[in-house]
């Protein structure tokens, strides 16, 4: 564990770095597109005594000075498979979101949505020495919490303290100072494939930048696509992206529950390619400018051209029906909403006090989603777009971009989390200066 | 058959050193040295090595000065003429004697500070104007010194205005029989005083020679008849109207004495030539006599 608060304080030490230098570049990394933003923190928050949140939720302090998007390669289901293509991308994308803010950036906050994230509830409790809670307690609590063992290989990437316990009082947000016998905390921890974590420390010093922060896309889409009430009342935010879909409960503007299903947009390219025999690259194109859930009529006459380079007449002239890539498309999507609806079941979604679900992400685009979503997940769907922020291109505002802007608001405000409390005295190491002022402290 | 081969698209990525380049293009500290620094380094060297060689250096100077003058020497830079005013014709001809200029000459080459130090030097000069008027005219106004009082000593004569500074040298006493005479080591320090003097003794001007400064430090009054009257160093003004005053009562002056002392101003003296003195004691001895006999 001491291993992990160093890392990490670390990255948070460098994400401080970064916005006293007023400068900082998100980069998400998925498995359709890379996508990079260049973020400038000088807005009037910024310099402004504030208690909590700011005007707009904060968001006003930065200003995203440079944007960009490419072609990913060699990532698949969010995760990096081949290391020199996928460094090539974020080059690519890096050089022109610099290019576009001409300035230079030298940290990077980066998210991905695969490597199978797992989430764990944690609980502790301890008895306070005296009544009131103090910072060291606080400390102890979250480091009495029985950590399970998800293996040597797996990375903690958030661990939040959820809720505070004392005595039989629940839900407290901050317990520091309050007068009470036993505290108890709740903590939520995702663990991700340690190797997806090294590989992208890889590409990213590759690319003579710093990693300042990671974040779970899952987590970071929840934050930009659902509104306030939505995070306080519970709600999932399902982050439809290519080549894995993220599941994220929030509740008490806190993430519960994180997951993420190996299924995306991609594999409906795949289908639509097989089925129709057309190249992945024509298969993308019908499925963003034709591509459907629901059939009607007219679709049955709308015929669609799908050619081919074969020089083959007959074979190059071919046409369906939208009727038909309805048909390829509708199956491949439902059996996607059924694995979500799966996992959140698993979650114990149906015991949260609203059902809301938001889907977001560039699959969530398809036509005819908000018709099909609502029969599997729930009445309560709706269709989210990420929140607006300071000079965001219009291109980069649509719903694929739900997982950029929330890890700018994730670098604008991170949550605490389990290390940015302080570590509890008993596992500093035996000869350190704090043990020994415990120890002053304790006698006298 | 023709071969049919696409074009192998190029790779949109930038390589890794285009990166480095790009980034380290991006830097603050890079982009103002190579947009300012480096320039301006290139240019201080190539000059530093332009004035390094003597040709170059001598050709530069060359040409500057082969630009200044004829930019100097353009009809309109050129002075031709000088004109005095208010001189009388000696001192515009000592003006024209210590300002050696040979007209026609460029006003850039004249210094007019310098020439009007050395105007304001001469005696007779009080004050001096010089500027170059359009045309081609140096203008010299000139405010002459009046003499005030001419002044003997060391057998020479000079002329000096009321401040006491000098105007120029008299030949004789004579050329200038208007203006009253003092005479004396030390006198032209206290002229002022001595215009006082001269100014209170209005009613014996027919018979005042002059005032001669005794030993640096007061006056005698000096009349025909050789009659002297002694002025103390302090207040002498109010001593010599005394004197006026005792000469309008009692015709002081018309009588035989050689010599009225204030220079104690109790205790005024007289002393009286000796033929008078001699009167006198006639005088004395007839009522004397008349009284014993």
């Amino acid at each position: 564990m001491t291993d992990l608060y160093h890392s990490q304080r670390a990255m948070r030490a460098m994400r401080k770095a970064a916005l006293q230098r007023g400068v900082i570049a998100i980069l998400d990394i998925g498995t359709s597109k890379i996508a990079c933003l260049v973020l400038r923190f000088d807005g009037p928050e910024q310099y402004r005594e504030t208690d909590g949140v700011g005007s707009l939720a904060g968001q006003s302090a930065f200003r995203v000075i440079g944007a960009a998007t490419t072609r990913s390669r060699g990532v698949r289901f969010g995760e990096i498979t081949a290391m020199n293509e996928t460094e090539r991308a974020i080059r690519t994308a890096v050089q022109a979101a610099q290019k576009m803010a001409n300035v230079r950036v030298d940290h990077v906050i980066a998210s991905f949505s695969g490597a199978k994230p797992r989430s764990y509830g944690l609980a502790g409790a301890i008895e306070l020495h005296d009544s009131t809670v103090g910072e060291q307690d606080v400390a102890r609590v979250l480091a009495s919490c029985d950590v399970p063992d998800f293996g040597e290989t797996r990375h903690v990437v958030h661990a939040q303290p959820v809720n505070f316990a004392l005595d039989h009082r629940s839900g407290l947000g901050d317990p520091r100072g309050q007068i009470g016998n036993r505290l108890a905390c709740d903590m939520h921890v995702l663990t991700i494939e340690g190797d997806a974590v090294q590989n992208l420390l890889y590409c990213i010093k590759r690319c003579d930048m710093e990693l300042a922060g990671i974040a779970s896309s899952a987590y970071t889409s929840g934050i930009s696509s659902l509104v306030e009430d939505e995070q306080e009342l519970g709600a999932a935010c399902i982050d439809m992206g290519g080549g894995s879909t993220s599941i994220s409960i929030f509740m008490k503007k806190h993430m519960i529950y994180a997951d993420s299903v190996r299924l995306g947009g991609a594999h409906i390219t795949q289908d639509i390619s097989k089925g129709l025999q057309v190249s992945l690259a024509t298969a993308e194109r019908i499925k963003t400018v034709f591509g459907g859930l629901v059939a009607t009529g007219m679709d049955d006459r709308e015929r669609i051209e799908i050619g081919g380079d074969t020089g083959d007449w007959e074979h190059d002239r071919r046409t369906v029906s939208r009727s038909e890539l309805i048909g390829i498309m509708r199956p491949r999507v439902e059996e996607i909403l059924e694995e979500v609806r799966e996992r959140l079941d698993a979650a114990g979604f149906e015991h949260l006090p609203s059902q809301q679900v938001v889907l977001t992400g560039g699959g969530s685009q398809i036509p005819g989603l908000d018709g099909l979503a609502p029969k599997i997940l729930g009445n309560q769907v709706r269709i989210g777009r990420p929140l607006r922020v300071q000079g965001l291109p219009q291109a980069a505002t649509g719903a694929a971009f739900a997982s950029c802007v929330g890890l700018s608001l994730f670098a604008a405000h991170p949550q605490d989390e389990w290390w940015d409390f302080e570590m509890p005295i008993e596992r500093y190491p035996a000869r350190s200066l704090r043990r020994a002022v415990k120890w002053f402290k304790d006698n006298w | 058959m023709q071969q049919v081969t696409l074009p192998r698209r190029r790779d949109p990525a930038p390589s890794r050193w285009a990166f480095r380049l790009h980034r380290w293009w991006l830097t603050p500290s890079v982009r103002r040295f190579l947009r300012l620094g480096l320039p301006l380094s290139v240019a201080a060297l190539a000059l530093v090595w332009v004035f390094s060689q003597p040709a170059n250096r001598n050709a530069i100077t060359d040409m500057v000065t082969e630009i200044r003058r004829s930019i100097a020497e353009r009809p309109e830079f050129m002075v031709k003429i000088m004109a005095i005013d208010g001189a009388s014709g000696e001192l515009s001809e000592d003006i024209r004697e210590v300002l050696p200029l040979d007209f026609p000459v460029s006003s850039f080459d004249l210094d007019l500070v310098a020439m009007q130090k050395t105007v304001a030097q001469l005696d007779a000069v009080a004050s001096v104007d010089l500027r170059v008027r359009p045309g081609g005219v140096l203008q010299v106004d000139v405010t002459e010194r009046v003499p005030a009082i001419v002044w003997r000593a060391e057998g020479m004569l000079e002329l000096l205005d009321a401040d006491g500074r000098r105007v120029s040298a008299l030949d004789a006493r004579g050329d200038r029989a208007d203006l009253p005479l003092i005479a004396g080591i030390g006198a032209d320090l206290q002229v002022r005083e001595a215009l006082e003097l001269f100014a209170a003794s209005t009613q014996i001007d027919d018979r005042l020679r002059g005032i001669v400064r005794m030993g640096e430090r007061r006056w005698d009054v000096v009349l025909d008849r050789g009659q002297r009257i002694l002025l103390p160093e302090t207040e002498p003004v109010t001593a010599l109207e005394r004197v006026m005053a005792l000469d309008e009562a009692q015709d002081l002056l018309a009588r035989d004495l050689a010599v009225v002392d204030m220079r104690n101003p109790t205790r005024p003296t007289l002393r009286l030539n000796p033929n008078a003195v001699e009167e006198l004691h006639k005088i004395k001895g007839i009522e004397l006599g008349d009284i014993l006999q």
